[in-house]
């Protein structure tokens, strides 16, 4: 089977831009530390610009679209293969518009080897986008693992100053976070290898496209035996990223661990990588194993929303808190992909979006006021309100719209996945039920978590100095929640646009599972 | 069988060979003639004849088409681009180890160190090419007296002279066993020419002698090269000679020594002991015998190298099981061989040690450098290197990544390319093994990453000098570990592909 190269596409201008910034920073002779910030600052933005190019370039009618094809290793049947469908291009959109408030973010937070960290930011974002774009399970693959070293280094390296016990022995809790986070990621992710080696070997190629037509077409079939087996392979890799419910330990050691703009891009974008491959490889190649198993990931999900915002609730170290929120708003997203209804996959891909916006936003916020007070502990504070008015004001709205406040973008991506799970074929009414009670225990931890932090008098002598935002003074954190406020405000509001986007591909996507379900359920 | 008689190919056939000697006389008489100081010189000299040498022989001709064709000098070498790929990989070896010599005062003013270098290469070089048991023999010794000697190299130091002799008594034992092995095939079947219709091969096939002592006689040759490639449990010599020796002969053993053995166990397979597209019509097929044999070598090989490499603290024994564990992964596309179709398991065996010459000569040269800064070889001192010399640490963390598989570096297309064929031969619990493995062997790597960029150090504040020639070969090793995985992966997996097929004509 052969495929015909093509032009260049923007796809991979959006995808290699941040290359440049790597090369720069790699081979450059001479930088301050202030210019590698802005060097970095502005190749993310162009970045970011790319991808705008690339949005207005889009065309909802049509499935993927500005394809680029190259031959890399024809030997092995592999190809240089990107593109993007109403699904990947909103993820995409996700990580170029996260990376420039990652950069913000570590403005003044990250003091030690300024280069090398901005370095493995830019190259996290080749990775990122990679896994969104590409349409060659080998090029995948290359991506996600990628995906894992800089991140490896940004927690190992710039992490946290706290020690652990590791049995008996004190040992750096950064480092064991670190190690936990790659050796778990790794140990799925390989076992997903051995499942593309499979499907590649029967389908004698690696193209995403190609294997989906013959898998289409009734031209490559599976027993049920082998393509359940195969569903697992993809799954345990995916759900271990995303992270679900019971494989999500190495996520809070992770998030604490990590520096603030480590822990925005981990809850941004890359737990998205997880829930990206569910819908992507999961629910395409495999069909008939998704709807075997969909009631025990529902239930899994279900377990996961309820588990995290329980535990969320026990937290007193803030960045916990938003750390475990995370476990509990996954397990929407999970729900609603396994809901296998339009709604119910809409409404996870938005909120895929959702919550890299306001869990990022949360994680911005925790880090700032780090940075002045080193302490996360909640009770540390208390009537903040009276001091930072402004900063306050924005914490109110991230931490609603991470709520799912009506009007916020996270009331749209819950409500539609919600509305999806009632409606599913696959899911009974109970597990919408439950995962109902799961947002109402997010007003709760969040709530409360806020009313201890912000309202009330001010308890604690020391937090009478802190720093409010300027624009003077600190325009990189005012900015940055800015942009964040915005996007907020615009799904909450009017989300018309991004789900017309996605109609197409997802529209595609049911059909096919509903046939599948069709023949199932006769 | 008829033979090549041509004069010109038989020329070609041995052409780098020649070139090889030529190049060891001058090295020879440059060490002769030049004053001590000038003799570093000499190892630039050999380094980059070696270096343009491996250039040239990618253009060297081989005869195509038929194994008549091939067979050259009366049956003793066979010329293919199986053949021509491997002595490739050997001469960029012999070149880095070479350079990376030079640094260590022990060896860079003497000339006979880079003469015993490229007499193991002229070894290793016609091990590659090799289709007769005599060859075989000739070649597979000439290439250990040189590297026994290389391993004793340093004389006044006692683990060098201890791993010498270490080195030499074990090989010996091994060679005994090969020998073995190859007199009993001879007393079977009265040739020594491993191909063609009155070949050992086909007179095998053919199942006209009793089975047992044809397994003994198998039995003797794996153990023999098993031996060489440091398989499990024939690797007790690995972890004593790789500590013992000088830093660069212990590169240059791990990976050319290993890479010849590998072309000379795969073809040795292939043609000796023929699976059935290679003996249509054959009475016994032995292939059923020794894949599931070199299956089992192969998950142990991995197996024990990676959980043994997991409690080292020396970063040479370290790299030493590491090097076991990855005779193992290599072992998976021998055993894949018999059964895939257009040799992809040769091809992924030769894509595999072509990436994995590159990448610990990469480890050991930055070894080298660590070792001549600090006089430390312990994995620990190893603290805050990304500090004291960040481009250091960035080299042997390309190097550690390749060999854990993790992409862009090229080791990640090596493991890919095995496990597809281990895949594609339908040994599905062999790659299972092979990729539990590459997550055990992930943590050690890791953590000697963990230790250059994060643990603290007592002489963080003090730099390690790294010489400018070193830093532009172990500068242009990582590159091209980088490049192989990315945008050269493409020539070097269609030349390894090519040389998998010709396997089979």
């Amino acid at each position: 089977m052969q495929l015909e190269n093509t032009g260049v596409s923007i796809v991979s201008a959006v995808l290699f831009s941040p290359l440049v910034g790597v090369l720069v920073l790699l081979f450059w002779p001479r930088l301050t530390d202030k210019q590698v910030r802005i060097a970095t600052l502005i190749n993310t933005l162009v970045t970011f610009a790319f991808s705008l190019l690339m949005l207005s370039q889009f065309d909802s009618s049509k499935g993927m679209q500005m394809e680029q094809v190259d031959e890399w290793i024809a030997g092995l049947g592999i190809y240089y293969h990107v593109g993007v469908d109403g699904i990947s291009i909103w993820l995409v959109m996700l990580t170029t518009f996260i990376m420039p408030i990652a950069v913000l973010a570590s403005w003044t937070g990250i003091e030690e080897k300024v280069r090398l960290f901005h370095g493995f930011l830019l190259l996290l974002e080749v990775a990122m986008v990679g896994v969104f774009v590409s349409l060659d399970l080998f090029l995948f693959y290359i991506f996600w693992e990628v995906s894992l070293v800089p991140m490896y280094f940004m927690i190992g390296m710039w992490g946290s100053k706290d020690k652990v016990d590791f049995f008996g022995r004190e040992m750096e809790a950064r480092i064991y976070a670190a190690v936990k986070f790659f050796l778990y990621t790794v140990a799925g992710s390989i076992l997903m290898l051995l499942a593309i080696l499979y499907v590649g070997n029967k389908a004698e190629t690696f193209d995403f496209m190609l294997i989906r037509d013959l898998m289409r077409s009734g031209q490559l079939v599976f027993t049920e035996e082998t393509e359940r087996l195969l569903f697992v392979g993809f799954f345990i890799a995916f759900a271990i990223k995303v992270p679900v419910w019971p494989l999500h330990s190495w996520l809070p050691d992770a998030h604490v661990q990590a520096p603030t703009a480590g822990s925005i891009i981990l809850a941004g974008v890359l737990l998205k990588l997880g829930t990206y491959g569910l819908v992507r490889y999961n629910l395409e190649f495999f069909p008939n194993a998704a709807i075997d198993f969909a009631p025990y990931i529902g239930a899994l999900a279900v377990i996961g929303i309820i588990y995290g915002a329980w535990v969320s609730y026990a937290q007193t170290d803030v960045k916990k808190l938003v750390a475990y929120s995370s476990v509990s708003h996954l397990g929407f997203v999970v729900l609603g992909i396994f809901a296998m209804n339009s709604a119910g996959i809409q409404g996870a891909v938005l909120q895929m979006v959702n919550h890299g916006v306001s869990t990022g936003g949360l994680f911005l916020l925790v880090g700032m006021l780090y940075e002045r007070r080193h302490t996360k502990a909640i009770n540390a504070f208390g009537g903040l309100w009276k001091i930072m008015p402004i900063y306050s004001g924005f914490a109110l709205v991230i931490a609603l719209s991470s709520m799912g406040l009506p009007g916020l973008n996270g009331f749209v991506g819950e409500f539609t996945i919600l509305v999806g799970s009632a409606g599913s074929d696959t899911l009974d009414i109970w597990y919408t039920v439950l995962a109902t009670i799961g947002i109402i225990l997010a007003a709760v931890y969040i709530l409360f978590m806020f009313n201890k932090v912000f309202m009330g008098p001010v308890t604690k002598q020391e937090n009478q100095e802190l720093e409010d935002l300027t624009w003077g003074g600190n325009w990189y954190e005012l900015s940055a929640l800015v942009a964040l406020t915005v996007v907020i405000f615009v799904i909450g509001l009017y989300p018309k646009p991004f789900f017309e986007l996605m109609d197409g591909a997802v529209g595609d996507l049911v059909a096919q599972l509903d046939a599948t379900l069709q023949v199932a359920m006769k | 069988m008829v033979f090549n008689t041509d004069v010109t190919a038989n020329f070609w056939a041995v052409a780098p060979e020649i070139a090889l000697a030529i190049i060891g006389l001058i090295v020879l008489g440059l060490d002769l003639y030049s004053r001590e100081s000038q003799r570093r010189d000499v190892g630039y000299f050999a380094g980059f004849l070696l270096l343009a040498l491996a250039a040239a022989t990618v253009f060297v001709p081989t005869p195509d088409g038929s194994l008549s064709e091939q067979l050259v000098l009366g049956g003793m070498l066979r010329h293919d681009q199986f053949t021509q790929i491997f002595r490739t990989m050997i001469y960029i070896a012999a070149a880095l180890t070479c350079f990376i010599a030079m640094g260590d005062n022990r060896m860079r003013y003497k000339g006979e160190f880079y003469l015993l270098v490229i007499v193991a290469t002229i070894g290793a070089s016609l091990l590659a090419g090799a289709s007769d048991l005599v060859m075989v023999f000739v070649a597979l010794e000439t290439l250990s007296i040189s590297l026994y000697a290389l391993a004793g190299f340093v004389r006044d130091d006692a683990r060098s002279a201890e791993s010498g002799l270490k080195y030499f008594l074990i090989g010996s034992f091994a060679t005994g066993f090969t020998l073995y092995g190859f007199s009993l095939l001879y007393g079977f079947t009265g040739a020594t020419q491993i191909y063609g219709p009155d070949g050992i091969g086909q007179q095998l096939a053919a199942g006209k002698l009793n089975d047992a002592p044809i397994i003994v006689a198998m039995m003797m040759i794996v153990v023999g090269f098993g031996f060489k490639i440091s398989a499990v449990p024939f690797h007790f010599w690995t972890p004593d000679v790789y500590e013992g020796s000088p830093t660069a002969m212990t590169a240059f053993v791990s990976v050319a020594s290993k890479a010849a053995s590998f072309a000379v166990l795969l073809r040795f397979m292939l043609a000796v002991f023929p699976p059935e597209k290679l003996a249509v019509g054959a009475a016994a097929d032995y292939s059923e015998l020794w894949v599931p044999l070199i299956s089992v070598l192969a998950v142990i090989t991995m197996t024990i190298g990676n959980v043994v490499a997991l409690v080292q603290k020396n970063i040479k024994r370290l790299l030493a099981y590491s090097s076991i564990a990855q005779a193992g992964y290599a072992l998976m596309g021998v055993a894949a061989i018999a059964t895939t179709d257009g040799g992809q398991g040769a091809a992924s065996v030769a894509f595999y040690m072509f990436m994995y010459i590159l990448t610990n000569i990469l480890a050991f040269g930055c070894i080298i450098v660590f070792a001549n800064a600090t006089g430390s070889e312990t994995i620990a001192d190893f603290a805050s290197l990304g500090r004291r010399n960040l481009w250091l640490a960035m080299f042997m963390t390309i190097a550690l990544l390749s060999l854990g598989g993790i992409p862009p570096a090229a080791g990640f297309i090596g493991k890919f390319y095995l496990f597809r064929a281990a895949v594609d031969a339908d040994l599905i619990l062999l790659a299972v093994a092979g990729v539990l493995n590459s997550i055990i062997a992930l943590y050690y790597y890791l953590v000697i990453i963990k230790v250059m960029f994060v643990d603290p150090s007592p002489d963080e504040d003090k730099d390690i000098p790294m010489p400018a020639n070193y830093a532009w070969v172990l500068g242009a090793a990582s590159l091209a570990v980088v490049l192989l995985g990315t945008v050269l992966a493409n020539p070097v997996i269609d030349w390894a592909t090519q040389a998998g097929l010709e396997l089979f004509i």
